[in-house]
C-alpha cells in the first residue's frame, strides 16, 4: 500500500519531469502491455467466443431461450470474463516480464546507478510501468470483449441460431447500461495498477542477489492473481449492490 | 564601516563523527567515528581491504546512504538531502564495474541523466556525448548494448557517464580493479588530467576521491592517502610524505598484496 502511494505521489508531483525520458518509457510499456500482446488476444477471444456460445447456445436451446444470447454473452464477458482473463493474460506475459526486468536492473546494482544520477528510480521506472499496464489492461480488455462477441455471433451464425447481427446488437446494447462501462473502466485500470505496482515492488523494493531473482518474479505472480481475484469479488458485491 | 568577507572554503566533503552503515543492511555499521574533510580540488585515494567499507563510504560521501550516527556534508549541505537536490549534481560517482544501465545503449547510458535533468537542448546534448565518447575512447561501440564491451570498457562507460553532468566531486569506486596495463594507464592518466583541469569540464579541477584495495598504482603520485581498518578511517596525509613501512595494512596496500577481509 504504501509502495503505490509512493507511485502515485511520485506521478503527481513528477508527472511533467523529464517528459522526453519518461513518455518513451510508457509507450514502450504501453506496447509491451498492449499492442504487442493483440494476437494471442485476437487467439483468446475467439476461442472463448466460440466456448462462451457454445454452452451458451447447448443450454439456452433446450430452454428454448435463444433470444438471449447476446443479453448472456454480454453480462458475461462484459462484466466478468473479459477484464479478468485480459489481466491474467497481461500478468503472464508483461507482469511476468516487469518482475524479472526490474528484479534484475536491481540485483545488478542499476537503481543505485540512477540514484547517484539524481534520477528518481520510481519516477523513471516504476510510474511510465504502472501506467503503461493500466492503459494496457483497458485497451486489451475492450479488444478482447469485441472479439468474444465477435466471434461469438459468429460461431452462433455457423452454428445456424435464428439471431440476426441487428437483433444481437439489440440484446448487448440492452443488457449493458452506463454503469457497466464506469465499473468496466475502473475495474481494468485497478487491475493493471495492482498489477503494475505488484510486479515492481517485488522487483525492487528489496536489495537483491541475481539468484534472487526468480523468487521474487514467483511472488510477484501470486500476489498479482491474488490482488486481481480479489478486486474482482469486490467489484462482483459492487454489482449486486447496484 | 566595512568588514572583510569571509573567505572561509566549503568543504566539498565533510563528515563528523560518522558512523557508515552498510548498504545492503542499513543496522550493520562498517565504519565508526569517520572524521574527514575533503577540500576542494583535492586528490584522495582511500584504501582498504576487501569488504573493509570503502563502497559504503563513498555512498555516503555521495549523500545515497544517509549516516547511521554523526553529519555527513556535501558542498555545506547535509545529507542525504532531496534525491533531485542540486547537490547531486555536482557530485559523480563511478560504480566499481560502471553499472550501466543494460536495457539502454552506451549512447544512451550517457545521455539518460543530460535528457532527465533538461541539461541541455538536443543539439547539445548529442554534442556533449559525442564528446565524452570520443574522451573515453566508446565512440566505435554507441550504439552498442554494455553487456556486449567487456569489463574494462563498462568501468569507462561508468566514468563517461558520471561526468556527462560536469561534477566537481568525483567518486570512484575500485576503478582500476581488473584492468590491464593499457587501461590502467590510460585511467591514471584521464585521472591526473581531471585532477588538473580538463578542458570539458571547463579546466576546473575536479575534487576526486578513489576508494582501493590496491594502492600501489598510486605510489608515486601526490594525492593524499587514506586507509580503512578495523572499522576505522585514518588519513594519513599525501603519499609522499608518508613511511609506507609504518603500518602494515598501508605497506601490503601499496605493494598491491591486499585479499583478504579486515
Amino acid at each position: 500500500m504504501a509502495f503505490t502511494l509512493i507511485t502515485f505521489g511520485t506521478l503527481a508531483k513528477k508527472g511533467r519531469v523529464a517528459p522526453e525520458v519518461t513518455f518513451p518509457s510508457m509507450r514502450v510499456e504501453l506496447a509491451g502491455a498492449g499492442i504487442r500482446l493483440l494476437p494471442t488476444f485476437l487467439f483468446m477471444s475467439a476461442a472463448l467466443g466460440m466456448a462462451v456460445i457454445g454452452q451458451a447456445v447447448s443450454w439456452l436451446g433446450r430452454l428454448g431461450a435463444n433470444s438471449y444470447l447476446g443479453t448472456i454473452l454480454a453480462v458475461v464477458v462484459v462484466r466478468e470474463l473479459g477484464p479478468l482473463l485480459t489481466a491474467l493474460l497481461v500478468l503472464s506475459h508483461a507482469g511476468a516480464r516487469n518482475a524479472i526486468d526490474l528484479a534484475t536492473t536491481r540485483a545488478l546494482g542499476e537503481v543505485e546507478a540512477l540514484e547517484a544520477l539524481g534520477i528518481d528510480p520510481i519516477h523513471y521506472l516504476v510510474v511510465p510501468r504502472v501506467v503503461g499496464m493500466a492503459v494496457g489492461v483497458f485497451g486489451l480488455t475492450i479488444y478482447f470483449i469485441i472479439g468474444v462477441l465477435g466471434f461469438g455471433y459468429l460461431f452462433a451464425f455457423l452454428n445456424h441460431i435464428a439471431l440476426r447481427p441487428g437483433e444481437f446488437a439489440t440484446q448487448i446494447a440492452n443488457a449493458l447500461t452506463g454503469l457497466d462501462f464506469a465499473l468496466l473502466t475502473i475495474k481494468t485500470c485497478l487491475f493493471g495498477i495492482a498489477i503494475g505496482v505488484i510486479t515492481c515492488y517485488q522487483g525492487l523494493a528489496q536489495p537483491l542477489h541475481l539468484e534472487e531473482v526468480s523468487r521474487a518474479s514467483v511472488k510477484a505472480m501470486v500476489q498479482s492473481v491474488m490482488a486481481c481475484v480479489l478486486l474482482d469479488m469486490v467489484f462482483i458485491l459492487i454489482y449486486l449492490i447496484l | 564601516m566595512s568588514a572583510a568577507p569571509n573567505q572561509q572554503i566549503t568543504p566539498a566533503i565533510e563528515m563528523d563523527a560518522v558512523t557508515v552503515s552498510a548498504r545492503e543492511d542499513s543496522r550493520l555499521s562498517v565504519l565508526e567515528d569517520v572524521d574527514w574533510k575533503v577540500m576542494p580540488g583535492e586528490y584522495w585515494v582511500v584504501g582498504g581491504m576487501h569488504n573493509s567499507g570503502k563502497s559504503d563510504l563513498l555512498a555516503l560521501a555521495a549523500g545515497l546512504n544517509p549516516p547511521q550516527k554523526g553529519i555527513c556534508r556535501l558542498f555545506g549541505a547535509l545529507m542525504p538531502g532531496d534525491l533531485g537536490g542540486p547537490e547531486r549534481s555536482r557530485v559523480g560517482l563511478v560504480f566499481d564495474g560502471g553499472k550501466p544501465f543494460h536495457r539502454l545503449t552506451i549512447e544512451e547510458n550517457i545521455e539518460l541523466p543530460l535528457r532527465y535533468h533538461h541539461v541541455a537542448g538536443e543539439d547539445a546534448t548529442a554534442e556533449r556525448t559525442r564528446e565524452i565518447l570520443d574522451l573515453t575512447g566508446l565512440s566505435p561501440w554507441a550504439e552498442r548494448q554494455p553487456g556486449t564491451i567487456g569489463r574494462s570498457w563498462e568501468k569507462r562507460l561508468g566514468l563517461a557517464r558520471a561526468l556527462v553532468l560536469r561534477p566537481e566531486l568525483l567518486l570512484l569506486d575500485d576503478p582500476l580493479g581488473g584492468l590491464d596495463s593499457r587501461h590502467l594507464s590510460w585511467w591514471m592518466n584521464f585521472l591526473d588530467e581531471l585532477s588538473a583541469g580538463h578542458p570539458f569540464l571547463g579546466k576546473h579541477p575536479v575534487t576526486i576521491v578513489v576508494a582501493a584495495h590496491n594502492l600501489q598504482p598510486w605510489r608515486h603520485q601526490k594525492v593524499r592517502l587514506a586507509v580503512l581498518k578495523q572499522k576505522r578511517f585514518e588519513a594519513l596525509g599525501p603519499c609522499s610524505d608518508m613511511s609506507p613501512l609504518s603500518d602494515s595494512l598501508v605497506r601490503e596496500l601499496l605493494a598491491g598484496e591486499s585479499t583478504v577481509a579486515v
